[in-house]
């Protein structure tokens, strides 16, 4: 096609709309390509809550409970293991909870817990997921002279104390997860669905 | 092939070089491309790396046959393959052996360019695009990794995916939707099996094409660090060049050759290399529960991981992980030296590489190791290290006395 006559200028908008007009439909095209990379409905599904009977659970012992896949923790702490707790703080990174995203609200107390001796964690570690090793042993560790019990992570060396609460200098940046979780009765802790009352 | 134009068969050729370049592409790219006559032993990885790719290609290509991306059938596939499928223990070592190969004759590759500036213009493009290949390659060798879904494999994908989780805002829900679920599971194995078999694959080749389409460009640098393509005869062939085909495709056999050699003595005599190819936590099958005592990488991720771990913040270790690759796209920038090749640098060049080549394989060995008080103290030295040999590069390479470079290439 010859050159002359040609309005430039008409020419200029039609390939810069066409161009535009065609990013946007590759945009939106692009949508559900990136979207089913997501959980499927049938891996949402798989995340209801689980009962673990915690009857036979002795003071100072651990029981591991599978939810949604991950390893959650239960431990009932001894009176002893409680009254260390307060004095980790100045160690901590966060001996408050003040990170939200770490616990529901019912738990942002002292202790992160409903109950005091009961503790529900989440067993993954925040730095890069492995699973925390229980040490429940106070006195000096290979790993820390002055342990007053808690989690150790053989990953890359995070520790936590016995309410999941990080030491600092260690490579995990907060505490670990205490998911929702309530007692329907005496015997039983129900994970993955918080107390009726609280949020 | 390309200079009888007589017969049937000379006939034939101009008749498909009318439709088709065939001559054309063959005399750019093989009997007309000029390369410098003094290449030495470190210029042989370029055409191994092809070799150990199409190796990964047709290898993998068989592994599919029988592997199943499944959470609950993967790594029963995988003794299967290794215990009822015809030859399947050959294929599998190959392709488990050849992911390391990869990775030997990319370092070596690598450290060539480092060594002869070939980063240095007018090949920046052939090193980022090689840069590009690299970084490829680390995610393909790593979801390939994943596949046969043992206790290394689920937890290698856990902490790697985490990785992301570091970044601020968006971190969580990235994983996620990496993952596809609220943990690593059969969603994510299949994805990784998609990306591994299909993506990666296509990608890795398409970066080739024009990886080797830049160098053809360009041409090929040497040991000397000399342009070759100043100095040209009447026929504007290059006074120290010799055609590819035949002098080089000859003597990559001898290396073929060689390399050969050694990788069947590692298929046939030591495919898990102590541990080092094949780890021994992945012959166990994965359990989300339950976390091996030591996590470590395969060893061509170590360097990297020993960096990530030296940093004592989730973050920090990210951001300098990230940081120790970014550096090395940056080379053909950071080198300010009148000359390209070590030949000529100055002693504070020389010193610098060498320095760096010894963090490097030191971090790459402290990642391997449990990690007393004082190894962490070293991978944090080793770590400084690695970073001032490019961050002090411009300084180094500027304010050093060179040689003077000869006008044509040397022996």
């Amino acid at each position: 096609m010859a050159n002359q006559g040609v309005n430039q200028g008409r020419r200029r908008f039609l390939t810069a709309s066409t161009a535009v007009v065609g990013a946007v439909g590759a945009g939106f095209a692009a949508v559900p390509f990136i979207k089913s990379w997501l959980p499927s409905a049938r891996a949402e599904a798989a995340g209801a809550p689980v009962l673990a009977d915690i009857s036979k659970l002795e003071p100072g012992q651990k029981m591991t409970v599978e939810w949604r896949g991950k390893p959650v923790f239960v431990v009932k702490r001894t009176p002893e293991m409680l009254e260390l707790l307060p004095k980790q703080d100045p160690r901590l990174r966060d001996p408050n909870s003040d990170v939200e995203s770490q616990q529901p609200s019912f738990a942002k107390n002292p202790t992160r817990s409903l109950k005091p001796e009961i503790m529900v964690l989440v067993a993954i570690c925040t730095h890069l997921g492995c699973v925390p090793e229980f040490k429940p042993e106070i006195g000096p560790q290979p790993f820390d002279h002055e342990w007053a019990g808690g989690f150790y992570c053989p990953c890359h060396k995070s520790r936590f104390d016995l309410a999941g609460r990080v030491y600092q200098g260690v490579p995990a940046p907060t505490n670990l997860v205490v998911p929702p979780y309530r007692f329907p009765d005496d015997h039983h802790v129900l994970i993955g669905e918080g107390p009726k009352e609280a949020a | 092939m390309a200079n009888s134009n007589n017969g049937m068969l000379g006939s034939l050729m101009a008749w498909v070089d009318a439709r088709l370049p065939v001559t054309d592409f063959y005399k750019h790219h093989l009997s007309e491309y000029y390369a410098p006559k003094n290449f030495n032993f470190w210029y042989f990885f370029g055409s191994l790396a092809m070799l150990v790719l199409v190796n990964q290609l047709l290898s993998g290509i068989w592994l599919t046959m029988h592997y199943k991306p499944d959470a609950t059938q993967a790594f029963q596939s995988v003794e299967y393959i290794m215990r009822d499928v015809p030859w399947g223990w050959l294929i599998r070592y190959m392709h488990s052996t050849g992911a390391s190969a990869f990775f030997i004759v990319v370092y070596l590759h690598m450290f060539r360019g480092l060594m002869y500036g070939s980063y240095r213009k007018p090949r920046e493009l052939v090193w980022l695009i090689g840069m590009v290949i690299y970084l490829v390659l680390m995610a393909e060798a790593f979801m390939g990794y994943v596949l046969p879904w043992g206790q290394m494999s689920y937890w290698g994908a856990q902490v790697i995916i985490n990785l992301f989780g570091a970044i601020p805002v968006v971190g969580d829900d990235l994983t996620m939707w990496i993952r596809g679920d609220y943990l690593v599971s059969d969603a994510t194995l299949n994805r990784f099996f998609a990306l591994h078999v299909v993506a990666m694959p296509i990608l890795l080749l398409g970066l080739v094409v024009i990886h080797l389409a830049a160098l053809h460009t360009v041409g090929s640098n040497n040991p000397d660090g000399i342009e070759i393509k100043a100095k040209k005869d009447e026929n504007g062939v290059p006074l120290d060049g010799i055609p590819f085909h035949p002098y080089y495709s000859v003597k990559d056999i001898l290396g073929v050759a060689v390399f050969l050699i050694l990788f069947a003595g590692v298929i046939f005599y030591a495919p898990a290399l102590g541990g080092l190819f094949l780890e021994h936590d992945n012959f166990v099958p994965a359990n989300p529960l339950v976390t091996p005592i030591h996590i470590k990488p395969v060893w061509y991720f170590t360097p990297f991981y020993a960096i990530l771990k030296a940093v004592p913040s989730k973050l920090g270790g990210v951001i300098a992980m990230g940081a120790a690759i970014v550096m090395l796209f940056l080379v053909p920038w950071l080198d300010r030296s009148p000359v390209k090749s070590i030949r000529y640098k100055g002693m504070l060049s020389k010193i610098a590489l060498a320095i760096f080549t010894v963090s490097f394989v030191t971090l790459g060995w402290l990642a391997m190791q449990a990690g007393s008080e004082t190894q962490t103290l070293v991978a944090r030295i080793c770590t400084v290290l690695y970073f001032l040999f490019f961050l002090l590069m411009p300084v180094y390479t500027s304010i050093e006395k060179t040689k003077p470079v000869p006008e044509r290439v040397t022996k």
